[in-house]
């Protein structure tokens, strides 16, 4: 697929001048033109959806930084000003904060999408590794940019956050203070914040640009799983303009009509109330949590009773992306064909999201309000404490023990030969392994 | 056996994003309730709920004459200016002044009635003038410590965005406002500290009644600021502490998202033009893939 042969013809004396210098016209027309597996289902449109989230997010954040001062006595009032005086800047400033939790409900079902369908299994180890890259800066870039508002979840957030990197053993201590720029959060920690949070999304973009480099080196992957060979890229492939094009712009629509929804009419629900009260270091919040979607991995925080333990967990459930491709042992890649680790991996959806209930919930609150139940070790079984712990146990056990298990053991459906023998060529699969 | 093609439905996919959106706003909602027992907020039934909602101008401009003479003493505005009270959608703004707000002949008496410091431009020396509508509302107090120690260690919070710095701001600020009730016996108050169910804490401590029933709500260190009559309606509307808390709460509604109304009105016009975007795209779709196996 990605050695496919270039059908751009310069026509005009100009083009075939630029195209012997720098073939920049054949290289947007080959993009266009690339084989594109024809069964890739409309889970396969996120990939488009985050260019563009990312490229809102860019655009938006170089606008609000005209206007924002990163100084811990003015943060808040001039985000307030860009909401309140700027032309335009409600719209601005909604669209950046809504864009960001947009930008992972995309991440989350695109890693989900390559995660069933075996995406990151060879030869696609790389673009797989880097995509765990993109999330793993996409997080940081995240908490960053909700420290700038300066509200009291930004300061709170920034604290909590930073003083897990105290609990690292010896150089803890002093790598806090270098990370904050002082002994305490304040003005030259707000500073570096957004110098940083400026300058990540472009180490992204230059992440997602190998990532796309990876992606059309070693090929698409579908819904199938399987690799087409060269002399079928005719059968097939379908290139890529116009015909997924259009369905990736369809899907975009649809995208940004649910990004609308949220703008337009509820900018602020998935945000947090306390975040409009300007910070205030001797105020602590009644309860400290994160944005929703770092809510997974603060439960898993707390779930562990060290600190420092705690935060090579949360660390670790983002590091155990990065080895997917040598946890799975199995030969087929989609797991339309594996029943048994679909089943797994429903259950690992739902994980998931239980685990993000439970991190917006005090440890100490019952589960089943007013159920009797016993102390286990440190806290109350019927206790979210308790409940996240299970769950972390099992988000670790999907991929450490249950990935490599299953496939050694399960036995898989049929695999089609091709991707367009199903749909073209009767139907009929060739017993494959 | 055959295999399933799998490609999920366009309805499917909407289902999901529905059903994700959905989920996160669940999982957002909870966090802002927690802190305390306090009880649910009742409806202010307010006209800019909804996504259709706008505000109500008159309400707006009776909950700036509570803000005025009553919130005020205490509570500081820090981001309003008073040409905000003329600006569109506000409370005062009227469209026959092409001038904008500065030109609003109610915007400059009613700046004109407050008294902001100043620098004397000849001498330097501090003073005291009517404000313009340029002015920012002037805090009552000169810092926050003298807030706080007037007011035995509790500063009075600023408003300009309070309603969006409550879980369910508007109705938050009318159940408080105008839910003061009499402590229940067997609360013990310390001085300074009043009972309001709406507030948020945990009165387990204080409480020596039965611990299975302890009173919803906390302590706050604002007594009650509305009495009925305090505050002179020229419009007929009710002078009762039930409708100054609704006015009020409306006003600081309006000024915690002064553009609200045109987000939503614009939000309308974005989703309309993508439905049928999106149906032009769809059509295409079914057009160029007409024919193709996939």
């Amino acid at each position: 697929m990605s050695d496919h042969e270039s059908t751009y013809v310069p026509k005009t004396g100009i083009e075939k001048w630029l195209d012997s210098r720098l073939p920049i016209i054949r290289f947007g027309a080959d993009y266009m033109a690339l084989p594109t597996p024809r069964n890739l289902n409309y889970w396969y449109t996120f990939g488009g959806i985050l260019m563009l989230c990312l490229v809102i997010q860019i655009v938006t954040g170089i606008v609000l930084a005209m206007h924002y001062v990163p100084n811990t006595e003015m943060a808040f009032a001039s985000v307030e000003r860009i909401m309140r005086d700027v032309n335009g800047g409600w719209l601005i400033r909604y669209v950046h904060a809504n864009g960001a939790s947009m930008f992972f409900i995309a991440v989350y079902l695109h890693m989900l999408r390559g995660l069933y369908y075996g995406s990151y299994k060879a030869p696609r180890e790389i673009i797989w590794i880097l995509g765990c890259v993109i999330f793993f800066l996409m997080i940081a870039t995240a908490f960053l940019g909700y420290v700038l508002p300066w509200g009291q979840m930004s300061f709170w957030g920034a604290e909590v956050i930073t003083n897990l990197i105290g609990a690292v053993p010896v150089v803890g201590e002093p790598l806090l203070i270098w990370l904050r720029g002082g002994p305490a959060i304040d003005n030259a920690t707000l500073n570096r914040f957004f110098s940083l949070h400026y300058l990540l999304p472009f180490v992204i973009f230059g992440v997602v640009v190998l990532h796309l480099w990876a992606l059309h080196t070693s090929g698409q992957n579908n819904p199938a799983g399987v690799l087409i060979p060269k002399e079928r890229t005719a059968k097939d492939t379908l290139p890529f303009h116009p015909y997924f094009t259009v369905k990736d712009g369809f899907a975009i629509i649809l995208f940004l009509i649910l990004f609308a929804l949220f703008v337009f009419y509820m900018p602020n629900a998935l945000g947090h109330a306390d975040n409009y009260i300007p910070a205030n270091p001797l105020v602590t919040p009644a309860h400290i949590v994160p944005e929703w979607y770092m809510l997974p991995f603060y439960a898993i925080l707390r779930a562990i009773p060290d600190k420092f333990g705690g935060v090579l967990a949360m660390f670790g459930a983002i590091g155990v992306l990065f080895v997917i491709p040598w946890l799975d042992t199995s030969r087929v890649r989609s797991m339309r064909y594996r029943p048994t680790m679909k089943v797994f991996f429903v259950i690992f959806v739902i994980v998931g999201l239980g685990l993000g209930w439970c991190g917006a919930q005090l440890p100490d609150a019952q589960v089943v309000p007013g159920m009797p139940s016993f102390m286990l070790l440190d806290g109350q079984l019927n206790s979210y404490l308790w409940l996240t712990r299970l769950l972390t146990a099992y988000y670790f056990a999907f991929f450490l023990i249950i990935m490599p298990w299953v496939g050694l053991k399960e036995t898989p459906l049929p695999v089609p030969a091709s991707v367009s023998e199903p749909v073209l060529d009767g139907g009929i699969p060739e017993k494959k392994g | 056996m055959t295999i399933q093609n799998g490609t999920p439905s366009t309805v499917f996919k909407i289902v999901a994003s529905a059903v994700a959106a959905l989920s996160l706003v669940a999982v957002a909602a909870p966090a802002g309730a927690a802190g305390g027992e306090a009880k649910h907020p009742r409806s202010g039934g307010f006209s800019f709920e909804g996504p259709f909602g706008t505000f109500d101008q008159a309400q707006l401009q009776r909950g700036y004459k509570v803000y005025r003479e009553v919130c005020a003493a205490c509570h500081g505005m820090d981001l309003m200016s008073f040409r905000n009270l003329g600006q569109p959608g506000g409370p005062f703004y009227d469209s026959h002044f092409k001038g904008g707000p500065a030109d609003n002949p109610y915007v400059r008496v009613l700046a004109a009635e407050v008294q902001v410091a100043d620098i004397d431009s000849e001498t330097g020396e501090p003073i005291m003038r009517p404000a313009t509508p340029a002015d920012r509302f002037p805090n009552p107090y000169a810092n926050a410590t003298a807030a706080a120690g007037a007011n035995g260690g509790a500063a009075p919070p600023d408003l300009s965005v309070m309603a969006k710095a409550r879980h369910d701001g508007a109705n938050y600020i009318y159940s408080l406002l105008s839910g003061y009730v009499p402590a229940p016996e067997g609360l013990q108050i310390a001085p300074g500290q009043y009972y309001n169910p709406y507030m948020a804490g945990d009165l387990s401590p204080f409480w020596t009644g039965d611990p299975d029933h302890v009173p919803s709500g906390g302590f706050i260190a604002m007594p009650n600021p509305l009495a009925d009559g305090q505050v002179t309606y020229d419009d007929g509307s009710p002078q009762t502490v039930d409708q100054y808390s609704k006015d009020v709460a409306a006003f600081i509604a309006w000024a915690s998202d002064p553009h609200a109304t045109e987000r939503k009105r614009t939000g309308m016009g974005v989703l309309a033009f993508l439905f049928i975007f999106a149906g032009l795209t769809y059509a295409s779709y079914r057009r160029i893939w007409k024919g193709i196996a996939h």
